[in-house]
Formats: structure tokens, C-alpha cells, sequence
């Protein structure tokens, strides 16, 4: 019988390539799947096409793949607070493509429902409409995106079954369910991996169906990156 | 006087109507969340995945799985609800929220803003800006009336390049309150003691005094 299971992240990543494109979860440093970055980093795979929101800082996150000369594109709503990114960008080592958000899931969600293109409003009238087709709804106007194309999705959820049925806590979901159905492959971490029947089917937010390969991670540390607290009193 | 951050942020407090569901943008902005009227039930948006973004956390309630568009800690509340991002870009753009308050660098007398990329500078890129600035048609900017060289920030047309076209209704700035028209900015309210003639001197674009033009 075939299992979607595998003991580790090394195992879960050992097939990525040179040059592969792959869809990282998470928002900031929230979701992240830090096993798997971790496991990429030691595997030294190059070349590496990464649609992420976010590029991680100078020494976690995606920027672990950053400083170790991994990644030649980065495509992202938002890049802040990361140093090394900076500097490779302004030495023309990595390329970049700036996206906002909202196109920026709605590309991963239409990639993996067989929508191949839509129409949104965001950035019409600005630089990033140059070269898209825009047309005319209802008097007002739109930009044509595409659908994204990975050969692998990496997503980290919080519980998830040995059929790859996932939920994610807190804001911990942002990007990590609608990259899931858009890679070739998707690879789930999870904080705490169950048999089936464990996770009640009314509160499954990702369907196994999705999910090619599972694994329960190990030691997240889950860093924060502007904690902000009130007064006790 | 011209007003401060605070006091800006509370001015912004008076235009939310109870049942608004609101996006609030860092800066300025966030601090609105400070002066809603206890009155009335307004629930945050944050567009990372939470609808009923609650104050931030006392210490001993901090969970990194729970954080802002600004990437700061925060908390539930009762009634609150998570989902991804697709879903909050949906409502984003589905014209669900309500209100959006925006900080900028320079708006146009037709309701251009500019805050995303200043030429020469890192870019950093526009996160949900441009989304949101697309989306909803009520859309307000918290800002200083000038930059730090003195420079004013309400233009004839923005010399950065833009974030969203013909999309500003409302400025809320240190020394006024201005309408976007079709005739450009409409001055509506001055902060108390500034003159019209200061803010007429510091706004570079078209501007009209309404003939209801009031104190703050």
C-alpha cells in the first residue's frame, strides 16, 4: 500500500532539483516549514525558483537558502529585513519579481484549481501593469494574471494524518493551504503527525488529496519577528 | 496647532460606523485601533488571515502562531475568525471590508497614491497595498501634510511611482481634514489654530475651501 509518510524531512526533499521552482508556506516567519528549509540547506540544491510571500531574515527562514547562495529568483509581495537579500540584488546575483499579495495567492490558488488566468484590479495604472493585458469590466478596469506553475509545494501545518488531511493554527495558514493544491508535489510538515480517524473531518482544513508526502517535524523554534507585548497592569 | 500622530489617528476614530469591518495599514493607521468608541463594534481586519484582530498580548499570552500584517504579536478576540490568504484577498477585493486607512508618502488631486517605492532606495515591495487600494471604495490615507524636508506630500500628481490610481476619498493629515473631488482636494476641517492660508501654502495640488470648512 502506498504511504504518503516519510521519516524526515532529508527523505522528503531528496528528489528536489538544481533549478526546480517551489512554493514555500507561510507569512513572515509564521507557517514556515523550518524542517524542510533546514533540510534543503544541507541537500545544497542550486538555482532554486522560490514563490514565497516573504524571503525570511538574514539567518532564518527562506534566508537560510539565501545566504547559502541557493536561490536565483525570489518571487514575493514583500522583502524587508533581510540584509543578504539586498546585497545580492543590488550585485545582480538574484533576481526578483514583486507581486502584490492578493495576485500573489490568487495565482497559487487558481495554479492549483485549473484556473489558468483571472482578472483583478490590483495594480492597474502602476508599473507592475506594463505588459499585461488589461480590460474593461463594467467601466472599470483589470489586470489578466497567471496562474503560477511549481514542480514543488513545501507547507507546514500544525496537526495533520497519515492521509495528509492538514490543519494549520492561528495565522499560521496564510499561504500554506492554496500552495498545497498548486504543486506537482506537495510536501507537508507538521507539528504533530496522527493516524487517521484522529482528526475529525468537520475541522480539516486542507484535504489529503493534495498531499503527496507528510512528516512530523522536529524542534520548531518558531521565531518571532516583532513581538509586541501590552502592560500586565 | 497642528495635530500629532495621536490625535490624527483619533480624528480617523470618528468615521467608523458601528458594524464596519476595517483594514487598518502600519503606521498612523494602526493607532486608530487605540480610539474606537467604545460604543460601537468595529472588527479588524488583517489580511494575513484574521477577521477580529484583538489588542496585543500580555507576555504570558504571546503565540508566535498569531501575528499581525505587520508581523507583531497579537491576540483573538471572542467572534473571531482565521482563514488563508486567498480568502482574506477575496474579501479584500470583493469589496467585504468596509474601510481601508492607508499611510502614504504623496497623494494627487485626482486620488493617486504613491507608498510603495521610492526610486534609488531598496525596494521592499508593496505587500497588500496595491489590493487594497484597488479594492474597496472607501479608502482613507493617515499621513503628515509635508515630508521631512517640508516638501508637500498633497501633489498636483505624485512623483513616485504609484500604488493605485483615482482611489483616495479622504486625507486625514496634521493640519487637515481634505476631500478628493473632481475639482482635486476640498479642505473640510483644519486643525484648530492653523490658518488656511498655511494649508493652501503646504498643498502643492489643486485645493478648494468648503464653505463648511470647520475646526477639527
Amino acid at each position: 500500500m502506498i504511504t504518503k509518510v516519510v521519516t524526515n524531512a532529508n527523505i522528503a526533499v531528496q528528489d528536489i532539483f538544481d533549478g526546480a521552482t517551489i512554493m514555500l508556506g507561510g507569512f513572515g516567519l509564521c507557517g514556515i516549514p523550518e524542517n524542510s528549509i533546514s533540510a534543503l540547506v544541507s541537500k545544497g540544491v542550486k538555482n532554486l525558483t522560490c514563490i514565497s510571500n516573504n524571503a525570511g531574515v538574514d539567518d532564518f527562514g527562506i534566508g537560510l537558502l539565501l545566504q547559502n547562495k541557493q536561490v536565483k529568483k525570489m518571487v514575493s509581495s514583500y522583502v524587508g529585513e533581510n540584509n543578504e537579500f539586498e546585497r545580492q540584488l543590488l550585485t545582480g546575483e538574484l533576481d526578483v519579481e514583486l507581486i502584490p499579495q492578493g495576485t500573489l495567492a490568487e495565482r497559487c490558488r487558481a495554479a492549483g484549481s485549473g484556473i489558468p488566468a483571472f482578472y483583478t484590479p490590483a495594480g492597474v495604472g502602476t508599473e507592475i501593469s506594463e505588459g499585461k493585458e488589461i480590460r474593461e469590466f463594467n467601466g472599470k478596469k483589470y489586470l489578466l494574471e497567471k496562474a503560477f506553475k511549481a514542480d514543488f509545494s513545501i507547507i507546514k501545518a500544525w496537526k495533520g494524518d497519515s492521509a495528509g488531511n492538514l490543519i494549520y493554527k492561528g495565522t499560521a495558514r496564510n499561504f500554506n493551504p492554496i500552495m498545497a493544491a498548486a504543486g506537482k508535489i506537495t510536501i507537508a510538515e507538521v507539528e504533530e503527525l496522527v493516524p487517521v480517524g484522529e482528526l475529525d473531518p468537520n475541522f480539516i482544513h486542507t484535504p489529503g488529496i493534495y498531499i503527496q508526502r507528510i512528516f512530523q517535524g522536529l524542534n520548531y523554534e518558531k521565531r518571532i519577528e516583532q513581538k509586541t507585548i501590552r502592560d500586565e497592569s | 496647532m497642528s495635530l500629532n500622530k495621536f490625535q490624527i489617528a483619533q480624528r480617523i476614530s470618528r468615521e467608523l460606523r458601528d458594524g464596519d469591518y476595517v483594514n487598518l495599514g502600519i503606521g498612523i493607521p494602526t493607532l486608530v485601533a487605540n480610539y474606537i468608541p467604545k460604543n460601537i463594534n468595529v472588527v479588524l481586519q488583517s489580511e494575513n488571515g484574521l477577521l477580529g484582530m484583538g489588542p496585543f498580548p500580555k507576555l504570558s499570552e504571546v503565540d508566535p502562531d498569531l501575528i499581525n500584517a505587520g508581523k507583531q504579536t497579537i491576540t483573538t478576540l471572542e467572534g473571531s475568525v482565521l482563514f488563508d490568504s486567498a480568502e482574506s484577498f477575496s474579501m479584500i477585493r470583493g469589496g467585504h471590508v468596509n474601510m481601508t486607512i492607508l499611510g502614504a508618502m504623496e497623494v494627487s488631486e485626482n486620488g493617486d497614491i504613491a507608498n510603495w517605492k521610492i526610486p534609488g532606495k531598496m525596494v521592499k515591495g508593496m505587500g497588500g497595498a496595491m489590493d487594497l487600494v484597488s479594492s474597496s471604495d472607501n479608502i482613507i490615507v493617515a499621513m503628515m501634510h509635508t515630508n521631512k524636508k517640508g516638501d508637500s506630500k498633497l501633489l498636483k500628481k505624485c512623483q513616485l511611482p504609484i500604488t493605485g490610481k483615482k482611489c483616495i476619498k479622504k486625507i486625514f493629515t496634521n493640519l487637515a481634514v481634505l476631500e478628493v473631488t473632481e475639482k482635486g482636494f476640498l479642505l473640510t476641517e483644519k486643525a484648530e489654530g492653523v490658518s488656511v492660508e498655511e494649508i493652501i501654502q503646504k498643498t502643492e495640488g489643486k485645493i478648494e475651501i468648503s464653505k463648511a470648512l470647520k475646526d477639527i
